[in-house]
């Protein structure tokens, strides 16, 4: 039995980006908002100082600010006819917790997607006919728009005081800025970072092959900011401690940095940390959410009945939680039917080392920020012909240099033994001297029948309830995609002067064990159609009116770019929509 | 409704900071009036009664309880809620001006001057008596406080007799002819209600004012509550009139933070100030006479050379390498008092133990000072903050190991 609580006007699942989002707008509308979260309080003075944030091996290697596998973990295959095992440990993405989510650990790329992206299916069949497309890709259109979606993004790139130079400035190119993006209605709101050496030698050479290269937008800030709450934050240091890591510093835009500050102080919100849902409650139609059900670390299960759920956790811990409430219809990948768990999608990643004369260059890679970079989007989304090509999809490239961290920052060339004195003698000679991009080639993921997410038929966690379950593998779209990618990036890399090229393409099997983004995505979709999509265009439950799912879970198919900028704008969508249409008249807001 | 309208024209200019309406001698106004009570309101957050009369978080406000730390021993706060039994709601309102203003008990018994009845007695007894009539307004509170917790001898109230002959002088604030009435209402509430010389006058052994140095910054509980004259280099002589207001209202301004027990003071108390009396404590402060120290000591070369590199390592990041930091966001070492105070108890607690800033409603960020008494040792804090002391055309005397050292084990016994 579980112990009953008074009721609040709002509940929200998970504190991170877009649960403090929500939180913030739905207080300012003067409704009475509580917020659950798993993990811990985190803070940034006091959890991650700049005199010890910058641990290497207890953020990285150990994994400090992220969910212990033993708490909670899923279980992977590649293909539907294997036995999918549980993960012990995390290697392909990693799961936040606590506090902030992983608005605290990320290194703050902040894009915004293209606008073919939003109407993807329609905009490719349109241009290459709908034979181009692989047969059991189940690519899909949001159900909303760039246009749509251009003041949120604005909102969520003055709240993080985001640092860019603008490509399209209401329809007119800009120069320096990316010249593919959608219009922007104002600037950004602080200029691009400073590029460090090996940024600007990218730049030049890219130009030089008839690129236009542009600085990555970041939420690492290049100068003082206040945003519109009256928050403060710093300049950045450049010290590349920023994925994996709390910035200490107040210059990487995070919940923490942005918005908790004032949030923490409204009487009319409150949370509960280290406290973990276990499912969200109906009524007896099964058509009304009542609240959510939690247990505390005592092992009590509480009852925090609402008028109105907010699911704001990570894409996987969404996913699982409808399953676990039994709200929507499972996927079925026989039967090509059900909405949740489909279209589940991660990223596609690969990068190429290249390595220089160390008597003529010195990158200094220490000098780093999260999101610092120089990049080209020639060769993403659909801004170049597919065509001749024979596969879709695409990403960006870039020297992102994130970090000269001691342990990762090892690269050899090719041939070199993997231990022994030959080993640091490599490193030596080739520290100071080589590219690494951290994400070199940042590439589409798209959906397919056959990867999706369910409830695992045989492990369950400490509750009993079935683990959720992965299939997933790289098709050969992606991977015809990743190899045309990864050869024009080291074109690149070569003509900024590299002797030597190591080029690391992506290959299928998809691994789980070595680390490509944490962007999981899909798996509750949005969409207009309810036999396609788990939620409405404005991330409301199809089945349950009064739920509402943000998040990236909610991507049919994910862009070559990174999630944080499109998911947050998502959010700030959604309760513009629930601000402005729900509160007057609740019940759907688009009638299927 | 009963007002004493004594006009101001008879005091002249230098009246107009009485914004009351009147004075000791008239008949006292109706306790129950809306104006009296929303002017006590004010006043009873200007002399923040709610500091040390509420114990933080228990819902309780006025209801007493609160230790209050004092160089002689613990003193717990009274109950001043309208509770008949426990509270002050059977007192008289010339019981309530006497306590407040002569620190006499209604059973004649003396106050300690933990309750700042040596500021307070220059208030005027309009104001007091507006106090009284928003106090009676407040939910009663049930709640006995055993109010004297001090160890022997200083148990003995009776003590206070010879304490009071020496050290308090009863009377209202005089206004002074020949400053503004922006200054007197300044001085007014600097040294009456404010009750600012509480923490920032140094005392004496036995806890009197030593009223030569007024506000010239003074250490208690494990704090130095810095100079707040017109000195450029201890106290505020490089802040404008700006920069006195915005620290009162948000804590913050171009040059440094509030923590510690000031933290407390400007969310209770100045952070709800009115704008002509912010503007009347500055004009009063800036008035100030600087004090004139002899230049302090110079700190030997290799001490700055092991201080400089701690600072570049450690604290750049932040407060820059030219020690400027980011105005609102992380205070300026080049220009911060608390930084080069004569006294650095501050600084040194601050390097060893973090902190952090005040959260406002204006400023609500709240940055935090990391700790590094775990990281760095006594002759490495003391190097870095006589580095920071005399690096950006300052100079203050050097921080020795030993200082360092006593605090540390001070601060091993604070839980505040």
């Amino acid at each position: 039995m579980s112990r009953k609580l008074p009721k609040k006007d709002v509940v929200i699942v998970g504190l991170g980006w877009t649960g403090s989002i929500m939180a913030n707008e739905l207080t300012d509308e003067g409704l009475d908002v509580i917020a659950i979260e798993r993990g811990p309080w985190r803070d940034a003075p006091t959890e991650f100082p700049p005199n010890y944030a910058q641990d290497e091996l207890r953020y990285r290697i150990r994994h400090e600010l992220f969910l212990r596998p033993e708490q909670l973990t899923f279980t992977f295959r590649n293909k539907m006819n294997q036995t999918a095992l549980p993960i012990r440990d995390w290697g392909s993405f990693m799961p936040p917790n606590g506090v902030g989510g992983g608005g605290v650990h990320w290194n703050a790329e902040t894009f915004r997607f293209l606008p073919t992206d939003f109407v993807l299916r329609t905009h490719l069949t349109e241009r290459y006919g709908a034979a181009f497309l692989p047969e059991d890709m189940t690519i899909q259109d949001f159900g909303v728009t760039y246009d749509d979606l251009e003041p949120h993004y604005d909102t969520f790139e003055y709240l993080c005081g985001t640092s860019g130079t603008a490509g399209n400035l209401r329809g007119q190119i800009q120069e320096g800025g990316n010249p593919f993006e959608g219009p922007r209605s104002r600037p950004y709101p602080t200029p691009a970072q400073k590029q460090p050496f090996s940024h600007t030698l990218f730049g030049k050479a890219a130009r030089e092959l008839g690129y236009k290269p542009f600085p990555q937008p970041s939420g690492n800030l290049s100068q003082a900011y206040t945003n519109p709450l009256g928050i403060r934050m710093g300049p950045c240091t450049y010290c590349g401690f920023c994925e994996w890591f709390g910035c200490g510093n107040y210059s990487k835009a995070s919940p923490q940095t942005t918005i908790l500050p004032l949030l923490i102080r409204k009487s009319n919100f409150s949370f509960r940390d280290n406290s973990e849902v276990l499912h969200i409650n109906l009524d007896g139609s099964g058509k009304r959410a009542t609240g959510v059900t939690f247990v505390d670390t005592g092992g009590v299960e509480w009852e925090q009945p609402a008028d109105l759920v907010i699911l704001s956790a990570y894409t996987m811990f969404n996913v699982q939680l409808l399953l676990h409430s039994k709200i929507g219809t499972p996927y079925d990948p026989v039967a090509n039917k059900g909405v949740i768990g489909r279209n589940f999608t991660h990223q596609t990643i690969s990068t190429v080392n290249g390595f220089f004369d160390n008597k003529k260059f010195n990158f200094n890679p220490f000098i780093a920020s999260g999101a610092i970079g120089m990049c080209i989007d020639e060769f993403n989304g659909d801004n170049f012909d597919h065509g001749p090509l024979g596969f879709v999809g695409g990403g960006y490239m870039g020297q992102v240099q994130t970090g000269g961290r001691p342990i990762q920052s090892t690269g050899v060339p090719p041939g070199t033994p993997k231990w022994g004195a030959q080993w640091k003698s490599a490193v030596r000679d080739n520290y100071l001297s080589q590219v690494r991009p951290g994400t070199g080639v940042h590439g589409s993921f798209y959906s397919y029948r056959d990867v999706y997410l369910d409830l695992d038929p045989t492990y369950k966690d400490r509750f009993g309830r079935p683990l959720m379950r992965m299939t997933i593998d790289f098709h050969d779209n992606e991977i015809k995609q990743n190899a045309f990618l990864t050869d024009k990036f080291a074109e690149i890399i070569r003509a900024m002067g590299a002797h030597t090229l190591d080029k690391q393409y992506r290959k299928a099997p998809y691994d789980a064990t070595e680390y490509q983004t944490t962007h999981l995505n899909g798996g509750a979709i949005m969409g207009t159609d309810p036999a396609t999509s788990a939620l409405n265009r404005y991330l409301q439950s199809w089945d349950v009116s009064n739920l509402f799912v943000t998040g990236a879970s909610a991507f049919p198919q994910n862009a070559g770019y990174n999630p944080t900028g499109t998911v947050a704008a998502l959010a700030f969508w959604a309760a513009t929509a629930i601000r402005g249409q729900y509160l007057k008249n609740p019940g759907p807001l688009v009638h299927a | 409704m009963r007002k004493a309208a004594i006009p101001f024209v008879v005091f002249g200019a230098a009246a107009a900071w009485l914004a009351g309406p009147g004075l000791g001698t008239a008949a006292d106004p109706d306790g129950q009036a809306f104006d009296r009570i929303a002017k006590g309101r004010y006043l009873t957050t200007v002399a923040d009664c709610y500091a040390c009369h509420t114990v933080l978080d228990a819902g309780k406000p006025f209801a007493g309880g609160r230790p209050i730390e004092t160089p002689f021993g613990i003193i717990t706060s009274s109950n001043i809620t309208p509770d008949n039994e426990t509270g002050i709601g059977a007192w008289s309102d010339q019981q309530f001006v006497d306590a407040v203003r002569r620190g006499v008990r209604p059973n004649g018994s003396r106050l300690y001057p933990a309750m700042p009845f040596p500021a307070y007695t220059k208030m005027t007894h309009d104001d007091v008596l507006a106090i009284r009539a928003y106090l009676a307004t407040v939910e009663p509170v049930h709640q006995a406080v055993k109010a004297n917790t001090l160890p022997f001898p200083f148990d003995i109230r009776e003590a206070m007799r010879p304490w009071d002959a020496l050290y308090f002088t009863e009377g209202e604030f005089q206004p002074d002819s020949s400053q503004s009435a922006d200054w007197n209402r300044g001085a007014y509430l600097v040294q009456g209600p404010g009750h600012c010389t509480a923490c920032h006058t140094p005392k004496t052994s036995l806890g009197g004012d030593k009223s030569g140095d007024n506000l010239r910054g003074f250490n208690l509980q494990g704090w130095f509550a810095p100079d707040i004259t017109a000195d450029t280099s201890q106290g505020l002589g490089q802040w404008s009139e700006d920069d006195i207001k915005g620290y009162l209202r948000t804590g913050h301004n171009r040059m440094t933070a509030a923590t510690g027990p000031m933290a407390e003071e400007i969310v209770n108390s100045t952070s709800q100030y009115n704008d002509s009396d912010l503007h009347a404590i500055a004009t009063y402060l800036k008035s100030l006479p600087a004090r004139q120290d002899k230049a302090p000591a110079q700190a030997g070369q290799p001490v700055m050379a092991a201080g400089q590199a701690i600072y570049r390592d450690q604290c750049s990041a932040c407060h820059g390498l030219d020690g400027q930091g980011v105005a609102m966001l992380f205070p300026s070492l080049a220009q911060s008092s608390l930084a080069h105070a004569s006294d650095p108890t501050s600084a040194i607690r601050l390097v060893l133990r973090g902190g952090r800033s005040v959260a406002t409603k204006a400023e609500p960020t709240a940055p935090g000072m990391p700790s590094f008494g775990w990281q760095l040792n006594d002759e490495q804090v003391a190097a870095v903050l006589t580095y920071i002391r005399n690096a950006w055309k300052t100079a203050a005397a050097p921080v020795s190991a030993d200082a360092v050292g006593k605090a540390r084990d001070q601060l091993r016994t604070r839980s505040d």
